[in-house]
């Protein structure tokens, strides 16, 4: 962005030469080009918006003017300065995680999990975390528009209202109702009066990446619609099969938390999960497994019949399994674990694997242990993909007059074969409601802000059912509504505030309801609310379809499979900047997505990473740069979604490539068959860790646990350089000392401790450009790092933030005193004395020293002001910065103590990377208290610091990571 | 105030040589105030004009020796005694991270002092003094030799000077004025 | 007389054929009655454009940030610090030519000390320049300085940051200083040989009232002497302090003992380099091949010869600590060094810096001016590329695989370099043509006339 090429830098700012850093888009038009009248209209949005907004902060009146209910305090005690906790939910593809939000002065900052909700348990993800940022968005569609001019709400209801009175003559017959898949008991229940009001009205319900597989895959084993739950807590040996339940679906913190905790060892005589998994891209979910298998997507197939053959499930055949040598071993051993075995399959798998593996559970015993069924949750069943087309067909005929698309983006989304896009503009009227004002948003004539879930009243049901109300910490930014708001208006009811229609629904459904209420909100969960368990039975005429005809393996053509990307999912956080500059696990690329393929493919092929190729899906192709994953199956390429918007908002267009414009409807999830052109032409990518190899060097120390329980020391206290000597006198101790512990054997990866990093320390985004020279900011990096051969390496994960060395090199060779030691061991930096020499860095042995290069931070858009931490300095050009340990989090803690004048409890303290680790592997807290948990930690064999031959005496210190293999089948297979 | 008459008598030589040994004929002769001038420094010519001990070396030493110890105790006062910090957790007088700007500093003071020492003890900058009132003098600073007698001498006679002078084998006699 | 050719006898240190009074002529003219000619003309003008490319860089530089050089995480340090020490090293040679070589009575050193003390006044000038440029606050520069201040704030001075500015500011003081007080007779030699009004005043104030008194010339040797007493463990005080901003770092490639030595010899060897570069052509456009003879060529050639194959030294002992030491890290360095994606520089270096000054073993090599510019010329580049090397090819991979990263310099480096260079040459013209290139004095003193038994010392 320093040279301005790309547009959406290019703010009025830049232009006149000041450097614009959080690059989340500005207030200003591109200069030089003449706004047309919808940006110039948009444009004054803003401003009017903003004015209302400081004006609202600096009065009194952003508080909503309904009753909320903090956290944990009684809201009598809003202090300044004293940040309040309020429980909310974030409505995540439908499916709710339950949230604590942290609002300062009325400005929510920081998010964190909320540990009463089942999907939460206190632990979050990237996304989440980021979910802040979105809401201060200044790209967000901020005024009601008529085929792009400003109009009211007033004036839509009316126009909305005249259709409706049109749509009662025919009974609704021309209304159509497109959402998102819905768990909100509210909004489902709006919508179903509506249908009873409008019998021939239809409501119809899509997501890129739907739960049709598993439902059908329900419906096949059991004759009926069920959702599947998995307990890892409970399971010994696990397979995964092409599953990334780690990071995949609306449980995934919850299976983090639960397959973690199977996984950290303490006692010796702690047992822990063996994991296999076999799949087609390396995922997280891989990197963690005991033994890895990558096998192409289409292979899952035969691999799940031929386990269900051998468990001696009815009606399928032995297959020739030869291809699998390790299949017998694994199936030996989820049968000697029996009803403590668990396999589980990919969302992106079809129906009849889902149906296997319940059969192969069901004969493993595990169903009702390890595997549980409900109801489903979402309150709109039958087949997502299917009634999409429909809706498609009929707006190709004509035969809809009326379509309401609330939140989604199909014009983007929709399989390309529907032509979405082209069939709506057969529709008369169409009203959309939408955070931003995207690419379906520019082909109706009705567009209604969307309110950001942090701004609005709303509910919404987990993975397991469980109901949280959504309560607002904000009055909406700008003329945002909510769902139910419009539909109340669809009700033709007067049109309510979301509070009172909430309140209408619960009303009817606690007894005691002021209290019920009170409570629901508190807590942020309605207790009692999951659903059911159901128990199931293999239906008699259990049989599955044929396998699909494997396609033939010519070198040009490979098995393509589609993934929702780890940062932005399916488009819809393109605009969001700390999720665009996520390095994505695994590849570390930020800023774009990439063609994964296996290095013996690239040589195949003859490509190196950046390389553009040409996919071929039918007639329809795109451009993509190739990227090369160790571990990748050979004949197979994946393409993560969501990238190539063209109306995501000045930070999300022009990033990546578009892949929905080649996802059919025929293979949504796997094309068999695509072909693959190299084209000569070169791309670059920002990636933030070039080099994965370890070097032979000893950074990550892993031990199976045989040698763990056999031989302790292997690893470990060895070196921690704790009793090499040193030259100098030690520094007199003092109450706390504060330290860390970081378990390798239960991280994985998943990037919830940068982001939240990045939310807590009001960390830079510095742009595409910016990350290519290695300039990125991250003040906790997550190290990535594959051993072994490439065709299936074993991968490591080692987050690491600042080592806080009590002896620190990078102190010694600062000319001014700007980064110092406190007494109780924080490597301290004082930005205001910094002059930017960058000798603290060049000395960094583990370079976690960033510098501000430039003006990164954003001086200039007000709107993104808001998101910042009052209690961390904004840092300006030219000094250094790194990890304090959350420092503000330890004097606000400290203060609260010497309110009460007592000592500090461990666990009071929480940094901010630690709050968010779904696995439980960061732990923060007072060495010099041999009780406390991190000093427990620490005193295990496996406790090892980094670089310890420098004796720089870390505070930070490791985990080895932990294997569990299975001894009968060799590493690396 | 300005001084008005006779300055001194001064002599020319072409040759070091000739204004060594007019030097030392006109010092046997009792004549103590004068001084000689020449394009390049000639050994011993000072001793002859009766210089005995040079302080300059002296001063340096005590130039050195202020550096020295204000050099280490600047630093000393600066990280032990001021600012007392935790650096890295090396001892607060870490005294041999201080040698190098103790050794900078002693050399810099004794450096001043050299100079402005050798130009204090000389008396400069002068830029005008009464020699430089004769045109001739000018090739004191390429190829001519010079030798003043200074009318403050007491044994200073005009007319028997100018004749101690002529015996020297001089290129030139000259009379200097305070003012021209 | 006639200008002697450069086959004279190698032995003729002393010039021959000059009175007190040709000599002074013919050098003070170049000053006084020499026209301006075209080429200095040329010249000049091409130093100023790079003055002015310099000031351009650092505007921008100041405007956006250091962010505009090649600098990133893990190479935080660039061109900024390649350059620093490249010319502070150039700038050893002439306090080390005129304060060494003086203790140790080397008359030959008469005709170009004057000259390498300018060259290094203005090399430490560009030096100066860098390590207030690379800060990330530039204004900030004087919080490295020890002074009383409300903050009560004082430097910290464990890192050799702060060394290196006192290092360098009292070597850009003292040389300076010794740069001046040699020139004091000179200046009262032109004040009294100007014809013009304006330069007699101004040369007189400069003089400061200079006589030639015989009393003044005995305190000013003793001086001057001890000046040069003081410079000589100065010289190698200063590059020993650079090499600290790297031996006292922990990277590898910086962590050596072997540091200090290495640097200084270095310097010289870069030093003499320069001096070599910049007189060959002077003395030929001015005329001077019997002030700066062969034999001032040959011996600078031969002290290069040693001092390159200390450095030489230098390259093998780190080789050779890397693979003793057993050390993972610093293997992988040299290895790095030799393969890695700098390979190229690191080869370049050992062809310009140790493979091609061999020729220097050679009469024949020794006796041909070209010969000896062409070393010279190689020299100088092989030094940079050795300060690149140490400073990049160290950085950019050293303890974390999963740190390392690229260092590509921008337009902006180039500029800045290219702008010092510019500074450097700028500076170098103007002493040409308004003060004597050759100390008069002391080549009066050095006159076979001078050295006539004393009638003193005669026995």
């Amino acid at each position: 962005m320093l040279r301005g090429e790309t547009e959406f830098w290019r703010t009025v700012n830049e232009y006149n030469g000041e450097f614009n850093g959080l690059q989340n888009g500005t207030d200003e038009v591109t200069p030089g080009t003449v706004p047309n009248r919808r940006e110039f209209l948009a444009w004054m949005g803003n401003s009017f918006a903003l004015s209302g907004i400081l004006y609202g902060l600096s009065g009194c009146t952003s508080a909503p003017p309904e009753k909320i209910v903090p956290y944990v305090r009684p809201p009598e005690d809003v202090v300044p300065g004293k940040p309040q906790y309020f429980a909310t939910a974030m409505p995540f593809s439908g499916y709710g995680i339950g949230l604590i939000a942290q609002s300062n002065l009325g400005r929510p900052i920081k998010i964190d999990g909320n540990p009463y909700h089942p999907a939460s348990l206190g632990a979050s993800d990237a996304i989440a975390q980021s979910s802040v940022l979105g809401l201060y968005d200044p790209d967000r569609a901020q005024a009601i528009a008529s085929s792009g001019i400003i109009s009211t709400w007033h004036s839509f209801a009316a126009a909305l209202s005249m259709e409706l009175i049109a749509a009662r003559a025919d009974s609704g017959a021309g209304v159509r109702i497109l959402t998102e898949t819905v768990t909100s008991p509210t909004l489902a229940w709006q919508l179903n009066r509506f249908l009873n009001q409008y019998p021939q009205a239809r409501w119809i319900s899509y997501e890129p990446f739907g739960g049709d597989n598993e439902r059908g895959g329900t419906r096949l084993a059991f004759g009926t619609e069920l959702d599947t739950q998995f307990r890892f807590e409970n399971a010994n040996v696990i397979l995964a099969l092409d599953s990334d339940f780690l990071s995949d679906g609306p449980a995934h913190i919850r299976h983090s938390k639960d397959f973690s905790s199977r996984r950290r060892i303490a006692a010796r005589s702690d047992s822990m999960s063996r994991l296999y998994a076999a799949e087609s891209v390396m995922t997280i979910t891989g990197a963690m497994a005991d033994h890895r298998f990558p096998v192409s997507s289409m292979e899952i197939d035969g691999i799940a019949r031929a386990i269900a053959a051998r468990c001696g499930v009815q009606g399928i055949p032995l297959p020739d399994s030869t291809r699998w040598p390790w299949l017998d071993l694994v199936v030996a051993d989820l049968q000697r674990e029996a009803r403590h075995s668990l396999v589980i399959a990919g969302p992106q798998q079809p129906p009849a694997v889902h149906a296997l593996v319940h059969a192969i559970n069901d004969r493993l015993g595990s169903i009702g242990n390890t595997v549980i069924f409900t109801d489903p949750v979402a309150a709109h069943l039958g087949n997502q993909l299917e009634s999409l087309k429909l809706l498609t067909d009929e707006m190709d005929s004509g035969r809809v007059d009326t379509l309401i698309i609330l939140s989604g983006n199909p014009v983007y989304t929709a399989p390309a074969d529907f032509e979405f896009s082209r069939h709506l503009d057969k529709v008369p009227f169409k009203a959309r409601l939408g955070l931003y004002s995207d690419e379906t948003s520019a082909r109706c004539q009705w567009h209604i802000p969307e309110s950001h879930f942090l701004e609005s009243w709303g509910d919404v049901r987990a993975y397991d059912g469980t109901a949280s109300i959504i309560q607002p910490l904000i009055n909406p930014l700008f003329e945002g509504k909510s769902a139910i708001e419009l539909m109340s208006v669809l009700l033709g009811e007067t049109p309510q505030a979301g509070y009172d229609i909430l309140r209408d629904y619960w009303g009817q459904h606690f007894n005691d309801f002021e209290s019920s209420w009170q409570q629901s909100v508190r807590d942020g969960i309605v207790i009692g609310s999951a659903a059911p368990l159901r128990s199931v039975r293999i239906r008699k005429d259990f049989h599955v379809p044929d396998a699909p005809v494997q396609a033939a393996s010519d070198p040009a053509s490979l098995e393509l499979v589609f993934r929702s990307d780890p940062c932005i999912f399916d488009g819809r956080f393109a605009n969001n900047g700390w999720l665009q500059e996520l390095p994505k696990p695994l590849t570390k690329l930020t800023w774009d997505n990439a063609a994964l393929i296996s290095p013996e493919k690239a040589n195949q092929l003859n490509c190196a990473n950046g390389d553009v190729v040409e996919i071929h899906n039918g007639e329809r192709a795109i451009r993509a740069p190739v990227w090369i994953l160790p571990g990748h199956a050979l004949n197979s390429m994946t393409v993560s979604l969501g990238y190539g918007r063209t109306h995501a908002g000045q930070t999300g267009n022009g990033h990546g490539f578009n892949t929905y414009a080649i996802r059919k409807s025929n293979a949504i999830w796997v094309v068999p068959s695509a072909r693959i052109r190299k084209t000569g032409d070169r791309m670059s990518l920002a990636c933030t860790q070039t080099h994965q190899n370890m070097e032979g060097r000893d950074n990550v120390r892993v031990m199976t646990l045989a040698d763990y329980i056999h031989n302790p020391d292997s690893e470990g206290h060895a070196e921690t350089g704790e009793e090499t000597g040193s030259l100098y006198p030690r520094f007199p101790e003092t109450k706390y000392a504060w330290g860390m512990s970081i378990d390798l054997a239960s991280c994985m990866g998943c990037n919830a401790c940068v982001a939240a990093c990045q939310a807590e320390n009001n960390i830079p985004v510095v742009g595409k450009e910016e990350v290519e020279r290695g300039r990125e900011m991250h003040w906790i990096r997550i190290d990535t790092y594959f051993q072994g051969s490439p065709q299936n390496p074993g991968s490591y994960f080692q987050p690491v933030p600042c080592m806080h060395c009590e002896d620190a090199p990078c102190e010694v060779v600062c000319p001014v005193g700007a980064t110092t030691h406190s007494s109780e061991g924080l490597n301290e930096m004082t930005y205001n004395r910094c002059v930017g020499t960058r000798y603290c860095s060049n000395n960094c042995p583990y370079k976690v020293r960033r510098f501000n290069f430039l003006e990164y931070s954003n001086f200039d858009s007000a709107r993104l002001k808001l998101v910042a931490n009052p209690e961390v300095t904004v840092r300006s050009r030219g000094v250094m910065e790194k990890c304090t340990y959350c420092v503000q989090r330890i004097n606000r803690a400290r203060i609260v103590a010497e309110e009460q004048d007592r000592s500090l409890r461990d666990g009071e303290i929480v940094t901010a990377c630690q709050a968010a680790c779904p696995a439980d592997a960061i732990v923060f807290g007072n060495i010099h208290d041999e009780k406390s948990r991190v000093s427990v930690l620490k005193s295990q064999p496996r406790n090892y610091s980094l670089l310890p031959e420098l004796n720089t005496r870390p505070r930070t210190t490791y985990l080895a990571r932990l294997t569990n293999p299975n001894p009968e089948i060799a590493r690396g297979r | 105030m300005i001084r008005t008459g006779l300055y001194g008598i001064m002599a020319e030589f072409k040759r070091p040589e000739d204004l060594v040994a007019a030097v030392r004929s006109v010092r046997e002769r009792g004549y103590r105030f004068m001084d000689a001038y020449t394009p390049f420094p000639i050994q011993g010519l000072a001793e002859e004009l009766g210089f005995r001990f040079n302080v300059l070396p002296v001063i340096v030493l005590a130039g050195g020796v202020v550096g020295a110890l204000g050099g280490f105790f600047m630093q000393y006062y600066a990280s032990v005694v001021a600012l007392p910090l935790n650096i890295g957790g090396r001892p607060h007088n870490s005294w041999p991270a201080f040698i190098p700007v103790t050794f900078e500093l002693t050399i810099l003071v004794a450096a001043l002092f050299a100079v402005l020492g050798m130009l204090a003890l000389n008396g400069l900058p002068r830029p005008n003094h009464p020699v430089f009132n004769e045109p001739r003098f000018e090739l004191a600073s390429r190829n001519r030799f010079f030798l003043c007698i200074e009318s403050r001498d007491p044994r200073f006679r005009r007319d028997t000077v100018w004749k101690e002078l002529e015996k020297l084998g001089t290129s030139g006699i000259y009379e200097i004025e305070y003012k021209r | 007389m006639e200008p002697t050719s450069d086959l004279q006898p190698i032995e003729e240190a002393n010039p021959r054929g000059y009175t007190y009074g040709s000599i002074t002529d013919k050098i003070s003219s170049i000053v006084l009655s020499r026209p301006t000619t075209m080429g200095w003309l040329a010249g000049f003008g091409v130093a100023t454009l790079l003055l002015l490319l310099l000031m351009v860089a650092v505007s921008w530089l100041l405007v956006r940030g250091v962010g505009i050089w090649g600098i990133n995480i893990p190479v935080a340090w660039g061109f900024a610090i390649v350059n620093f020490v490249w010319w502070i090293g150039i700038g050893h040679a002439g306090t080390l030519i005129s304060s060494i070589l003086l203790l140790l009575r080397q008359q030959w050193r008469t005709s170009i000390n004057r000259f390498a003390e300018a060259m290094t006044l203005f090399a430490v000038a560009c030096a100066g320049l860098f390590p207030l440029l690379h800060l990330g606050r530039p204004w900030f520069f004087y919080w490295l300085l020890p002074y009383p201040n409300t903050m009560a704030l004082w430097p910290q001075f464990r890192s050799p940051l702060v060394w290196d500015v006192f290092a360098v500011g009292t070597y850009m003081t003292v040389s300076f200083l010794f740069w001046f007080v040699g020139l004091i007779p000179d200046l009262a030699t032109l004040r009294d040989r100007a014809k013009k009004k304006s330069a007699k005043i101004i040369y007189g104030i400069l003089a400061m009232g200079w006589r030639g008194s015989a009393i003044h010339w005995h305190r000013y040797e003793t001086a001057y002497l001890l000046l040069a007493g003081l410079a000589t463990p100065l010289v190698v005080s200063v590059h020993t302090i650079v090499s600290f901003d790297f031996s006292i770092g922990i990277v590898p490639g910086w962590h050596s003992t072997i540091f200090p030595p290495y640097f200084v010899a270095g310097a010289i060897y870069s030093g003499f380099a320069m001096v070599l570069t910049l007189s060959i052509p002077l003395r030929s456009v001015y005329r001077l091949q019997d002030l700066i003879t062969m034999r001032h060529l040959q011996n600078m050639a031969k002290v290069m010869l040693a001092t390159g194959m200390i450095v030489g030294y230098g390259y093998l002992m780190e080789t050779f600590m890397a693979w003793f030491s057993g050390s993972t890290y610093d293997a992988y360095m040299i290895r790095n060094r030799m393969t890695g994606p700098y390979a190229f520089i690191y080869w370049a270096l050992i062809l310009t810096n140790l493979v091609l000054p061999q020729a220097l073993w050679f009469q024949k090599v020794r006796n041909s001016v070209p010969a000896l510019f062409a070393v010279a010329l190689s020299v100088n580049v092989g030094m940079w590329l050795e300060r690149f090397v140490i400073v990049v090819t160290s950085l950019h991979r050293d303890f974390m695989p999963s740190a390392w990263g690229m260092y590509y310099p921008t337009l902006w480096d180039w500029a800045t370099f290219a702008g010092s260079i510019g500074l450097f040459l700028f500076l170098l013209f103007l002493f040409i043509r308004f003060l004597p290139v050759i100390s008069i004095s002391e080549m009066r003193q050095i006159l076979p006339m001078s050295q006539a038994p004393h009638p003193e010392t005669a026995p």
